[in-house]
């Protein structure tokens, strides 16, 4: 993704939303056409495998799974309980994530401030962001070992380069006037960050973070396959390599509930925290 | 504090922009006297917002030079205050903390700038809007707010580039009385910017009329219906008086034959 999809994103939509907001009947209608959608997967998933067209080790059941479930949550699953593997990943995920934002966001306010630290970070950041995480992993394991380190730092990666090029564009599109306001009222160059730049960026910097945490997340199993004993993608590969498929599909499910709750968390955080989002001209 | 006497020079200034052929301003000399209230009028790109951007030191003249108490302007700086024409409020904030913000990046203290905030409010009549969010106020009243956020912070001079440019007849009128009110009130001097020709020959004690291609002043005219006003009479007495709407249409003509002058010229 690059600097131009993230407003993409972030920008056009709420906009859309804003100029022509879809009647509430109609936005009713959409939501009880996706709960019929996801129902009638769970009917057609619940039919071939009951009815034997399937066979559980390819697909168990959703009543094995939801079985699982309550066996995994109370005895466990690899020596720990499914909120234990859950506590582990998200652990990692809110250290890197923690340590993106406290580096990203100075990262991309200097690049979008200054020509020369963009001429020396942006190209840095532009190589290594379309890797795989999963292909540079390797080259970490040999520098960090196998522990916790290597673990959040690929994670962290991940994060690292959507806030900052997500807070770079925000800083460059800051409103010249506002800049021109603050500095007619005597602010220093810090104010001038601290109190127009940084608040003008925040949410383009929430969009960054949004991205950012899409990408971590998917990058946690990645993660997880170096020598973890804990975790949502470690629970999940194991699972898979003594053919456990209903732990795999567990996992599975619980890997897409998390991300989609952290995506609905920072939507409504997004909204909080700049509503006036679309209000101004 | 503005001292007697002290003044605000702009001195034989030219401004040529980077990559642009044509000279913004050529060799504009300007005084803004205290309690004077200068009003730039001019059609569209012929410098006015050039000027006030020099004057509040967002760029710097290609020759002369500004000068506030005989001291260069070399960038800006709190003692020039400036309303812009789309407000540039800060959304994140309320009003009164919008209002407070230069005292704020003074380091006054939260007591003290809310206090002092909640009076210039009262002065630009918004009492009782302290806690508002700025982005669901109408445009008159962000304006008012940019009005009040300039003046909070005490400075010498309000330079004001087309501030009722955006609002609607009514409106605007009523914020024409409020800025004579404030300036007879606050006896700060205003630079302020327009292409309504009924505005500036309003408000204005000095008129100066600008003109593109080059970007100068071609006229000067000292003025005193603003200061009727500003003293008691009712702003429609002042404004269907005869010897108000003869200078209009004196204004208006000497646009007119400006305009056509640098169009013969071009031609
Ligand atoms: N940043 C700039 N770069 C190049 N040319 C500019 C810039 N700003 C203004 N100009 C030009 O300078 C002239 C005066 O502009 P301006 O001061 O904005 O006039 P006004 O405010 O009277 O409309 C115009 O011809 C405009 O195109
Ligand atoms: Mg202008």
């Amino acid at each position: 993704m690059n600097s131009a999809e993230l407003t993409l994103d972030e920008h056009e939509f709420p906009a859309a939303e804003h100029d022509a907001p879809a009647p509430r009947a109609a936005r009713k209608g959409t939501l009880s056409i996706s709960v019929l959608t996801l129902a009638a997967v769970l009917f057609i998933w619940w039919a071939v495998t009951t009815s034997g067209l399937i066979a559980p080790l390819f697909l168990p059941p959703p009543q094995a799974v939801l079985a699982k479930l309550w066996l995994t949550s109370t005895k466990g699953y690899m020596d720990a309980t499914l909120w234990q593997h859950l506590g582990a990943s998200a652990l990692r995920i809110v250290l890197a994530l923690a340590a993106a934002v406290l580096f990203a966001v100075p990262v991309g306010i200097a690049i979008g401030l200054s020509r020369r630290a963009r001429g020396v970070l942006d190209p840095l950041i532009e190589f290594y962001r379309p890797i795989p995480p999963l292909a540079y992993l390797p080259l970490i394991v040999i520098w960090f070992g196998i522990g916790e380190l290597s673990k959040v730092l690929l994670i962290y990666l991940a994060i690292f380069a959507p806030i900052a090029i997500a807070t770079a564009t925000g800083v460059r599109g800051v409103d010249n006037a506002r800049v021109r306001a603050a500095l007619s009222l005597g602010a220093s160059r810090w104010q001038l960050i601290r109190h127009v730049i940084l608040p003008s960026a925040l949410p383009d910097i929430l969009t960054g973070v949004r991205i950012g945490l899409g990408t971590g997340w998917s990058t946690l199993v990645a993660a997880e396959l170096i020598a973890a004993q804990r975790g949502l993608g470690f629970m999940v590969q194991s699972a898979a390599q003594f053919l456990v498929t209903d732990i795999v599909v567990l996992g599975i499910i619980v890997i897409a509930v998390i991300a989609f709750a952290l995506e609905l968390g920072l939507r409504t955080l997004q909204r909080k925290l700049v509503p006036w989002q679309g209000h101004t001209h | 504090m503005s001292q007697p006497g002290s003044r605000l020079i702009v001195d034989h200034v030219s401004v040529q922009y980077a990559g642009s052929s044509a000279t913004a301003l050529h060799d504009v000399s300007l005084a803004i006297a205290p309690e004077s209230l200068v009003v730039a009028l001019g059609p569209s790109g012929c410098g006015k917002t050039t000027l006030l951007n020099l004057v509040a030191g967002f760029i710097t003249p290609t020759s002369g030079q500004i000068t506030l108490d005989g001291k260069p302007v070399t960038g800006p700086g709190a003692e020039r205050g400036v309303v812009f024409q789309d407000d540039a409020l800060l959304p994140w904030l309320n009003v009164i903390d919008n209002v407070a913000f230069g005292l704020q990046l003074q380091g006054v203290g939260k007591r003290e700038r809310e206090a002092r905030a909640r009076q210039v409010l009262q002065q630009v009549d918004l009492h009782g809007y302290e806690q508002q969010k700025v982005w669901e106020l109408s445009g008159g009243m962000r304006q008012r707010v940019g009005l009040a956020r300039a003046l909070a912070a005490d400075p010498q001079v309000l330079l004001m580039d087309e501030p009722f440019g955006a609002l609607d007849a009514f409106i605007r009128e009523q914020m024409q009385e409020l800025l004579l009110r404030i300036w007879r009130q606050s006896g700060k001097r205003v630079f302020l910017i327009t292409h309504d020709i009924e505005e500036a020959v309003f408000l204005a004690t000095d008129l100066v009329l600008m003109s593109p291609r080059p970007g100068r002043i071609v006229e000067r005219l000292s003025l005193d219906f603003g200061r009727r006003h500003a003293a008691g009479e009712p702003a429609r007495s002042v404004k269907s008086d005869p010897e108000f709407i003869a200078m209009r249409e004196h204004v208006l003509a000497k646009v007119f034959a400006h305009r056509n002058a640098t169009i013969a010229g071009a031609a």
